[in-house]
């Protein structure tokens, strides 16, 4: 397998795990909506309602720059990076 | 040389014109104590703001096609996050969000997940790979990576519809705000919203959009969050609401319970002036079922990542890791107005429900309330309604309504707030709406100017004739939006959620399988776009024309539909066909690492 071609095995990975946590927090938590409003959650939210207010919002801007990092990790041990001058 | 400077000085200059903003506020705080009237008040915010902007626009202007298109890709990440920031959050997230949170609750905030959530799908999917194609606009990418006119000449139909459909809400939502705090009537106030959305978009282009946009979320953010931190103060809620309104939701709770929802008669609800709704719905409970709340959510997040207009702001970085990072600081910026809206939407609710305050209407007589000052204020403005339904003499909670637009507008006045906070709203409502009606008028003029004329009618065209067609173009597309916005055809927000859907119908799987799938090729990427944006297109027009719709598909939600079609078509049609050529499947290889020329700088 050529370099490139490992580079890019190795970014799908990521993105799939990307696109999994992506799932948990924009679809799989409310197909449970109702359930876990009953419980109380950060703050003293119920659960539920924290989550659509500031949870999930928050874990896609944390998601963002942990993709991004990791993105850059991988591209630097192939050679792909950008040199700076470009 | 010069340029590079004015990079560098990029943080001084926006914090010199941060502190002279606050410095503006405080001064008009000193005028309303020494007896500046309101409407003054309201005038020179409008009016100081948008001079500000204009003179950005002024400074910005320029006659080279790079700096004209992609404000030559040098936009630092942190700066084009506030850009895209202000770009994406139109006047319906600003004045009408709150309010949607307000009457409707958790199936409303669907859309706080799904415009966040899209960002994951341009920050992994697409925004670093177009970057890396170098193309001016979206259609670019598809007419280059999929080659032939047909396939651009698509792409800008798709474009154009989504688009449209949206610039002509946030040219009716700056009409609306420019008419209120000018106080003249709306069908004129709405051309000179163009005029001022014009001022920064046409002698600088995306250069001058992109640095009046950072001015814009500045001015936005501000007038968002004081009014939320002070009322939270001035209620006693808490000193960071965000963290500290548990106890207010739980009351919330507690007084719909004491409360009850009263069912009104049609023949009651006849006499309620139109467009004004009441409490309905419970405010933190969960009232909508797992698949209206996901299927909006998720047709929101697609449509994110198919709208152009945000796509093309990632096209001004200076570097394709700067793309990346740039989606997560433009998501940062988001959040900081999405998580409030919530707020506001609670500290409005509790200010008028609970009895224990001062401000609250529910239980008190009618003539009391009939009497009070902002009640008769909102009730001029038709945004406010009182009726005494059951003839008891005091107002219940299913005998209150209010506009949508009030909850932003009005709860600054109704806690009690000085005048100066509505004026400094007022003008946070202006800059949303300018900066993203400024930012679909160019992404619809670009892509004509670019794509059909250059590029498919007139490939020899020189630069100075390119940037006349598309300045042109742009007072074109903007006096075509302003007529259809002054004939009031549609509501701001529905109409903001039908763009989304269009995109997504056609635009989502022709970009995204572009970078992720070489076997996909013209063909199929013709038949996507047409099948899905036709298909979208229909079931909306079926739905609108009294058809059942099916799978829990509503009118906001017609792109789940047109996007399955077009994934379907894209895929079938692809592998009936040729695969790409040799040359083709070697510029994807290219697009998928980051380091090298970009494609279109090669050739």
């Amino acid at each position: 397998m050529s370099n490139q071609e490992k580079h890019w095995e190795k970014s799908r990975g990521l993105l799939m795990i990307t696109l999994a946590i992506w799932f948990v927090f924009s679809i799989g938590i409310f197909l449970f909506g109702a359930e876990m409003n009953e419980v109380t959650g950060p703050f003293g939210y119920p659960w539920t309602y924290w989550f659509t207010c500031q949870g999930s919002l928050g874990a896609f801007v944390i998601l963002i720059f942990w993709f991004a990092n990791r993105q850059e990790k991988i591209d630097e041990e192939f050679g792909f990076s950008e040199r700076e001058d470009e | 040389m010069k340029r590079t400077n004015f990079i560098d000085n990029l943080p001084k200059v926006y914090g010199i014109y941060t502190g002279g903003f606050i410095g503006f506020i405080i001064l008009m705080a000193i005028a309303e104590q020494m007896g500046m009237t309101a409407k003054a008040i309201g005038i020179a915010f409008v009016a100081f703001t948008v001079f500000i902007y204009a003179l950005i626009g002024w400074l910005s202007r320029t006659a080279q096609a790079d700096a004209y298109y992609v404000a030559g890709r040098q936009v630092p990440t942190v700066f084009n996050g506030m850009a895209t920031a202000a770009d994406w959050m139109s006047g319906a997230s600003f004045v009408a969000m709150a309010g949607g949170i307000y009457f409707k609750g958790y199936g409303y905030m669907a859309l706080l997940v799904g415009w966040t959530g899209g960002y994951v799908l341009v920050a992994s999917l697409l925004a670093p790979y177009l970057r890396k194609f170098g193309c001016y606009t979206v259609p670019d990418f598809i007419g280059t990576r999929y080659g032939g006119n047909l396939a651009r000449f698509s792409a800008v139909v798709v474009l154009t519809v989504a688009s449209f459909t949206y610039v002509t809400a946030q040219i009716n939502a700056t009409g609306t705000i420019a008419s209120v705090a000018l106080d003249i009537p709306f069908q004129y106030a709405v051309y000179i919203g163009l005029i001022s959305i014009l001022l920064c978009s046409m002698l600088g282009g995306m250069r001058g959009v992109t640095w009046t946009q950072v001015a814009q979320y500045i001015v936005l953010i501000i007038a968002y969050l004081l009014p939320v931190f002070w009322i939270s103060n001035k209620i006693g809620a808490g000193f960071f609401p965000h963290f500290m309104l548990a106890d207010e939701v739980a009351r919330i709770g507690e007084l719909e319970a004491q409360f009850g929802f009263v069912k009104n008669s049609a023949a009651d609800l006849a006499t309620v002036p139109k467009g004004l709704a009441g409490i309905t719905k419970a405010h933190s409970a969960v009232n909508a079922t797992p698949w209206a709340f996901i299927s909006l959510a998720l047709a929101m997040m697609m449509g994110t990542a198919s709208l152009p207009h945000v796509m093309m702001r990632y096209f001004t970085t200076p570097s394709v890791k700067a793309a990346r990072k740039s989606v997560g600081w433009s998501l940062f910026f988001i959040f900081l107005l999405y998580s409030s809206a919530p707020m506001l939407a609670t500290l409005s609710k509790l200010s008028l429900l609970d009895p224990n305050l001062s401000t609250g209407i529910i239980g008190k007589s009618i003539t009391d309330v009939q009497a009070i000052d902002w009640y008769q204020n909102w009730n001029a403005a038709n945004l406010m309604f009182v009726s005494d339904f059951n003839g008891n003499g005091t107002v219940e909670l299913n005998e209150f309504f209010m506009g949508g637009k009030a909850v932003v507008l009005a709860t600054p006045e109704i806690a009690g707030l000085p005048y100066v906070i509505s004026g400094l709203v007022a003008a946070g409502g202006m800059a949303a709406a300018m900066s993203t009606a400024d930012g679909l008028i160019l992404a619809i003029a670009n892509a004509i100017s670019h794509d059909v004329y250059y590029k498919i009618i007139d490939p020899k065209a020189e630069t100075a004739k390119r940037l006349v067609v598309a300045r042109v173009l742009l007072v074109v597309i903007g006096f075509a939006g302003a007529t259809i916005a002054a004939m009031e055809i549609q509501g701001i927000l529905g109409s903001v959620i039908w763009a989304f859907d269009f995109a997504m119908s056609g635009l989502f799987f022709p970009l995204v399988l572009g970078v992720w799938w070489k076997r996909a090729n013209r063909q199929g990427a013709i038949a996507g776009m047409l099948g899905g944006l036709a298909a979208g297109t229909w079931y909306l027009v079926w739905v609108r024309t009294g058809g059942s719709g099916f799978l829990g598909i509503t009118q906001l939600t017609f792109g789940i539909f047109g996007s399955a079609v077009s994934l379907v078509a894209m895929v079938v049609v692809s592998l009936m066909t040729q695969e790409p050529d040799k040359a083709t499947q070697k510029m994807v290889d290219e697009v998928r690492v980051p380091s090298g020329k970009t494609i279109l700088g090669k050739q």
